[in-house]
């Protein structure tokens, strides 16, 4: 489980994640969208644990809707979250299940550097690469 | 790639790729750029333009003004228009941060008033006007509040005792979007941008304190109209938008449009960040009474900024907020998509003109002006980065080939990823205190990413915009003071 920043839209941020499985994929999405966020991310705690569920039609949706609720939930809840037991059913819809676990920002602690808009569309792709999965995704910021 | 080899010139700032540099393209890709600034422009510039020229109902041209750069779905310094019939409404056309704007502030103050209390201003500023990652805002709304000021934009700040009439008369579209509908926007949107009204956010997001020099002034008298009309005039300008309301916003339509596009209205596109819905469709419309909801948010947050940088100032200078002649010269958007009246092929029509990262621009005479600005041409606040100034410029009559719009800031030539390799943001506050700018920032890392050298010429970007016939230059201000979100 790996993501590496690379270049991308000029004002934005992007990233390429990789994963040995889905659930992999996903939880290594959900670092790189947390290492935008904060210069410290290992300083992030998990202290506070929270059920995620979310479906799609596809699995760049998936992903897509994934990283929008980490957004969401630091934006407005103020909760930087890492991810965890992730579950992902491909049955004609794509579901997803598993758990968020962090702890609300503490200026003291965590080195906030990026204000992470959205997760864009841009560029989005999931696809399967040497036996395991890769993702490409684009931040605003 | 470089330059596409079917790029011709078709004016003196203006360039053309026809139908067929792309499949499926309907209309031309158009360029508004001087040859230094078109030859430096990314490739995925004219790719994204291609792809926008590809959306159905799209009128006369994609068009990228002198900024443009590589963006995420349309690109940045892009401008659509779409046929109200046949056309779509798309949210990457606007951008996550719907009605990111400018507002230019004049005071009567000079510089060497404003000297010696430079530090206490900016610092006084970072207070009261919080700036970078989730920083809350002073007023502490209901959602039935937020509501209110979704409906209303900068009128509510004004009712609520944060502004004056003039505010409003200056800014544009009087602070509010009609059609703006709170019941299209999610709770979670409202949960997001309760607390955020007052805020600056982060990002390439400021509040400077600038100063008009005498060889900062192109002309004079629009100049004096414009209420820049004294020697080493102070002025007070910033750049920010509708914060994590806007972003959720967006990010909702975004993925509902994605869902159903290709099902309900067998749309595709060649980028996902593309996604759009027929104007008059359920989606179209209700993302356009949302969106609007948006540009309320953002105007009522520039005004409430406003009112704290007034009572910075008069806290500082002892004296009221009046008496040292803070006042709105111009508020303008530069993420939205609006319904315009434009002649198109000699015919006058309705569209809906996308513009993301682009400034309405419109010419003397337009109805829609206030009567004050009425012969100059509506006032149009070109944000550059912080260490080369920034430009007042006015729309001109010449600007009809652009539905009216121009360009909104410098334009990114780097990431920010690259920006951070070249300088460390603690190097770059150095530089800028050395230099008698004084720069508060809430992250060393976002102010490096912001460095001069991040970003085109903003001289070349002004001036392409004025030999193109966009827009005229009026002024050219320069940072003495930084508050960086």
């Amino acid at each position: 489980m790996t993501f590496t920043f690379v270049e991308g839209a000029t004002s934005d941020v992007s990233f390429e994640a990789r994963g040995a499985t889905l659930p992999d994929l996903f939880a290594a999405a959900a670092e790189a969208l947390l290492a935008a966020t904060l210069a410290n991310p290992e300083a992030v705690e998990e202290r506070v644990r929270q059920p995620l569920a979310l479906a799609e039609p596809d699995l760049e949706l998936l992903l897509l809707r994934f990283l929008n609720e980490l957004v969401f939930l630091r934006d407005a809840r103020g909760l930087l979250l890492h991810a965890h037991g992730l579950a992902i059913e491909q049955n004609g819809e794509v579901k997803l299940a598993g758990e968020l676990a962090g702890e609300p920002i503490d200026r003291a602690r965590h080195r906030l550097e990026g204000d992470v808009k959205a997760a864009t569309a841009h560029g989005l792709a999931v696809a399967r690469e040497d036996g395991g999965w890769r993702a490409s995704v684009t931040l605003d910021v | 790639m470089g330059i596409p080899t079917g790029l011709r010139r078709i004016g003196p700032a203006l360039f053309e790729l026809a139908p067929g540099f792309r499949p499926g393209m309907r209309v031309p890709v158009r360029v508004f750029a001087s040859d230094a600034l078109l030859a430096a422009l990314d490739d995925q510039v004219f790719v994204q333009a291609a792809n926008v020229a590809t959306l159905p109902g799209i009128v006369e041209a994609s068009l990228c003004m002198p900024d443009a750069h590589w963006g995420y779905g349309f690109p940045i310094g892009g401008v659509a228009a779409f046929d109200v019939e046949t056309g779509v409404i798309s949210p990457g056309g606007i951008g996550f941060d719907i009605n990111c704007g400018m507002r230019l502030v004049r005071t009567d103050l000079a510089w060497a008033e404003v000297r010696p209390r430079l530090t206490d201003l900016v610092d006084g500023l970072a207070e009261a006007v919080p700036a970078g990652t989730g920083r809350g805002g002073s007023l502490a709304l209901s959602k039935r509040e937020l509501r209110a000021v979704l409906r209303e934009g900068a009128a509510w700040t004004v009712r609520e005792g944060y502004g004056t009439p003039d505010d409003l008369r200056f800014t544009e579209a009087g602070g509010c979007f009609p059609g703006a509908d709170p019941d299209c926007v999610s709770e979670r949107a409202l949960e997001r941008g309760v607390g955020q009204l007052g805020t600056l956010g982060s990002g390439n997001h400021y509040l400077e304190i600038q100063v008009l020099r005498p060889e900062g002034v192109f002309d004079p008298s629009l100049s004096r109209v414009f209420g820049l009309d004294r020697p080493e005039q102070v002025v007070v300008m910033f750049h920010c938008g509708s914060r994590g309301f806007g972003h959720q916003v967006a990010t909702d339509y975004l993925q509902r449009f994605l869902r159903v596009m290709p099902t309900k209205f067998g749309l595709e596109v060649p980028d996902r960040e593309l996604a759009c819905a027929p104007i008059s469709s359920t989606e179209g419309r209700e993302y356009h009474a949302a969106m609007c909801c948006a540009a309320n948010m953002s105007f009522a947050n520039r005004q409430l900024i406003l009112h704290r940088v007034r009572e910075v100032f008069s806290r500082v200078f002892g004296r009221d907020a009046a008496a040292l002649g803070i006042r709105t010269v111009y508020d303008v958007a530069h993420n939205t998509a609006k319904f315009e009246r434009h002649l198109v092929g000699g015919k006058e029509r309705t569209l809906l003109v996308h513009r993301k990262g682009a400034t309405r621009a419109f010419p003397p005479g337009h109805p829609e002006l206030p009567e004050a600005y009425r012969e100059t041409g509506q006032p149009v606040v070109i944000g550059g980065s912080m260490e080369t100034g920034s430009y007042l410029l006015a729309g001109a009559a010449s600007g009809a080939v652009s539905f009216f719009s121009t360009a909104h800031g410098s334009g990114r030539t780097m990431s920010r990823h690259q920006a951070r390799k070249r300088v460390r943001g603690r190097d770059l506050l150095a530089r800028m205190e050395a230099r008698g700018v004084h720069v508060r920032a809430a992250s060393l890392a976002g102010l490096a990413e912001e460095a001069g050298f991040a970003y085109k010429d903003v001289d070349a970007v002004a001036l392409a915009t004025e030999e193109a016939g966009l827009s005229h230059r009026v002024a050219h201000l320069l940072p003495v003071g930084n508050v960086k979100g």
